[in-house]
């Protein structure tokens, strides 16, 4: 039994709070797998639906291409803004970070703002058919996501500021949004995928 | 957070003696005895209904409460009874309590996180069962809620369920994640994965099928109640809805629900036995691979529940091969436990019976498992009480004899005392054969075509329903023994001492009960926590050890 108790040789990695090894960022990982899963769930209705339940005579499912199109770029794009400000944060650039969030907040806002331009023009509402009522749950569920995404950069971007939590060295609330911001426009690319070009 | 440390609280705020089991404690092995309590008091509730169901079917007359009461009772009997008591005692209770021992860490990965699990449990269930009092009846769809039953019984009760259903999934994902965030980030540097008790990989795996499986009911039933309250017409054939895509999203969480009960379960008795039989675990390796085939299999067996819902025969062919396979891992495991067994120097207590117990219920729910995975065979008894049967041979003769088996083991762990062992030997034996008594009956009746979640039956089923009932009595008095002896015992029990066991796990090798952070010192490094043996010291530890499986189990 002599392997059996050892004396302890503490190593610890080297991203420590209060002598704790920080893993919050994959716990929002491993979360994000569970969030993920949610819209696997809504996908699967929503192709399992279009495949056996034929429409009511005379129902519209022909989407409009342009503005989520747009929409779709416009996320895209805020993406790489976030990665933008991902980066300065990292190297030190405060002030450029923070003007890349702002950014990104516009680029969200613009989002969710296309978003309510398309709903209030489709010609369906929410309990019109099955279809509608499908596009509404992904879609409404999915820009329930992006408001929440916009309310943490903005919180972010608060705490970027000059004296604020957020800084070179400590920066795990930038990085944990950044990482949601992604997924989030991970899920939009397939929601377009199979909502309007399938 | 991780940063959260118990220690850096002000000692003065931090609540003490019993009052710390009422209070927001970020501490594990606290949050673990509130996940046993909480759940052994819905335990409680739950047999009461269940004490309901069968009073009411001791007779085929709907004589004892009316036919929409007993369709509430059943409901909340099996939804308490799943969500409330079986899920968060072997995950919460248990894996919050060893699991940290076991990776050698001072807490959970996520203290503030596992606190917030934890309190989202009380008041889901209070409000599940205040729906019978509140919003004039409870849901009186059974714990499946498939629509349209679900959209055409009275909606207040129906949307209740769901709103707690809902709170104790976010409270089963938050644990999952912290479990898995804990096993794979939080080991003691040098420790190995290959290294940990097998519960820390029954809970790896239990936890990974939380993460995936539970979320997928969550929009399930978001989509239920956009069906309930706007009208939408998911689920809903009258709106051109499609009740079929219900039933797989609800099976996709709900089989593997079956797991997430009873893989910790397996994870529990695989500590236990080698403990009391004084024998290494009988291939360590083999039991790891069985449990990672058990989790991925079965995220991919949920339509055997559906074989009688217009599924395509490719689709009843696929499920029923995969569902036979998870026969195999399973008896692996079930072999396992029986080499364990074999030639060891057992000790034949509570802990001990109610674990051999658990071995003879589980493989018999295990072949009436695979009978049912077979199409013919289950189109004939679908919907009856031979599946009634067979689910309470899996999660009661399953998961519940190992929570009683794990509370006898781990209570002087918990107290620093022993529970008498004269009361517990007269639970387990109330408890056996009340269980079987209630139990085995129910699949004859099946067989004959009595069907589940009805009040009244034909006379001709009469006599086995009472006898059933007789059993379900014995169940309950089986429970005074564990009260009386859980309670006195707290105050009055034989002082345990550290390890009463001459275990080898961590959990042991710290006082009993334990100091807030796990250790006063450093942490042990176990590496061999199965390394028990009838030659003290020389010993070759690899051949011992059960890791590989043809060396081991020969001596």
């Amino acid at each position: 039994m002599d392997t059996s108790l050892q004396p302890v040789t503490t190593a610890q990695p080297a991203s420590e709070e209060h002598g704790h090894p920080d893993f919050r960022l994959f716990g929002l990982a491993t979360f994000l797998v569970a969030d993920g899963m949610t819209f696997a769930g809504f996908f699967a209705a929503y192709l399992t639906f279009r495949a056996v339940n034929p429409l009511p005579e005379g129902a519209i499912y022909e989407l409009e291409l342009l503005l989520p199109t747009i929409n779709t770029v416009l996320l895209l794009v805020s993406s790489f803004t976030f990665h933008r400000a991902g980066t300065a944060c990292r190297s030190g650039r405060m002030q450029t970070s923070r003007r890349w969030l702002l950014l990104s907040i516009a680029l969200g806002i613009a989002f969710l703002a296309g978003q309510m331009v398309e709903y209030f023009s489709l010609p369906f509402g929410l309990t019109d058919n099955l279809f509608a009522s499908t596009f509404y749950a992904l879609t409404g569920f999915h820009g329930l996501h992006v408001t929440l995404g916009v309310i943490c950069i903005l919180i972010v971007w608060f705490q970027a500021r000059p004296g604020g939590s957020i800084s070179q060295d400590s920066h795990f609330g930038l990085e944990a949004a950044e990482l949601y911001w992604h997924f989030v426009d991970g899920i939009w690319v397939i929601l377009y995928g199979i909502l309007y070009l399938l | 957070m991780t940063v959260a440390n118990p220690l850096e609280l002000e000692p003065g705020l931090q609540p003490q003696g019993w009052l710390r089991y009422l209070s927001f404690s970020l501490d594990h092995k606290v949050i673990g005895i509130q996940y046993l309590v909480c759940g052994f008091l819905f335990y409680l509730v739950g047999g009461a209904l269940a004490g309901v169901i069968r009073t009411e079917l001791a007779s085929p007359m709907s004589d004892f409460v009316g036919r929409d009461t007993y369709n509430e009772v059943l409901t909340l009997h099996g939804t308490i009874m799943i969500f409330l008591w079986i899920v968060p005692v072997v995950n919460g209770a248990f894996g919050n309590y060893l699991i940290p021992f076991y990776v050698g860490a001072r807490d959970m990965a996520f203290p503030r996180l596992n606190a917030v699990a934890f309190w989202l449990i009380p008041p889901a269930g209070l409000l599940l069962i205040s729906s019978y009092f509140l919003a004039g009846a409870a849901s009186q769809s059974g714990w499946t809620a498939y629509p349209p039953l679900s959209l055409t019984t009275p909606a207040a009760g129906q949307i209740v369920w769901i709103l707690s259903v809902l709170l104790l999934g976010g409270s089963s994902i938050f644990g999952g994640i912290n479990f898995i965030a804990t096993v794979l980030k939080l080991r003691r540097p040098g420790l190995k994965l290959m290294q940990l008790p097998m519960f820390c990989w029954a809970m790896l795996g239990t936890s990974i099928l939380v993460v995936l499986a539970t979320p997928v009911l969550a929009g399930t039933l978001v989509m239920l109640s956009f069906d309930i309250i706007a009208h939408t017409g998911f689920f809903n054939p009258s709106l051109g809805g499609n009740v079929v895509v219900y039933q797989h999203l609800f099976w996709f969480y709900s089989h593997p629900a079956v797991y997430i009960m009873v893989l910790p379960a397996f994870g529990l008795v695989s500590e236990i036995l080698p403990v009391h039989a004084r024998k290494p675990l009988f291939g360590y390796t083999t039991m790891v691979y069985s449990i990672m085939a058990i989790v991925v299999l079965g995220l991919v067996v949920w339509a055997h529940h559906m074989f009688t819902s217009g599924t395509p025969p490719w689709m009843r062919l696929f499920f029923t091969i995969a569902t036979s396979f998870i026969a195999v891992p399973t008896g692996i495991k079930f072999f396992n436990w029986l080499a364990t067994l074999w030639g060891g120097k057992i000790a034949l207590n509570s802990a001990v019976l109610f674990s051999c117990a658990f071995i003879f219920n589980f493989v018999f729910g295990g072949i009436t498992g695979v009978a049912l995975a077979q199409v013919p065979f289950d189109i004939h008894v679908h919907d009856t009480y031979f599946v009634v049967g067979h689910f309470h041979y899996i999660v009661y003769g399953g998961s519940v004899f190992v929570i009683f088996a794990s509370l006898y083991h781990w209570y002087p762990k918990f107290t620093g005392r022993l529970l008498n062992e004269d009361l517990g030997r007269l639970h387990f034996v109330l408890t056996f054969i009340g269980f079987n008594l209630c139990f085995a009956p129910q699949h004859w009746l099946g067989l004959n075509g009595m069907p589940r979640r009805v009040a009244e039956y034909d006379p001709a089923f009469t006599t086995w329903n009472q006898v059933s009932s007789v059993g379900a009595l014995l169940m309950a008095i089986s429970t005074l023994p564990l009260l009386i002896n859980v309670v006195v015992t707290a105050f009055r029990g034989p002082v345990a001492g550290d390890n009463p066991w001459n275990a080898l796990t961590p959990e042991w090798l710290t006082s009993s009960p334990p100091p807030v952070e796990n250790w006063i010192g450093e942490a042990p490094l176990v590496t061999e926590p199965y390394g028990y043996g009838e030659h003290p010291g020389g010993f070759d530890l690899d051949r011992i050890s059960g890791r590989d499986l043809w060396s081991s189990g020969k001596s």
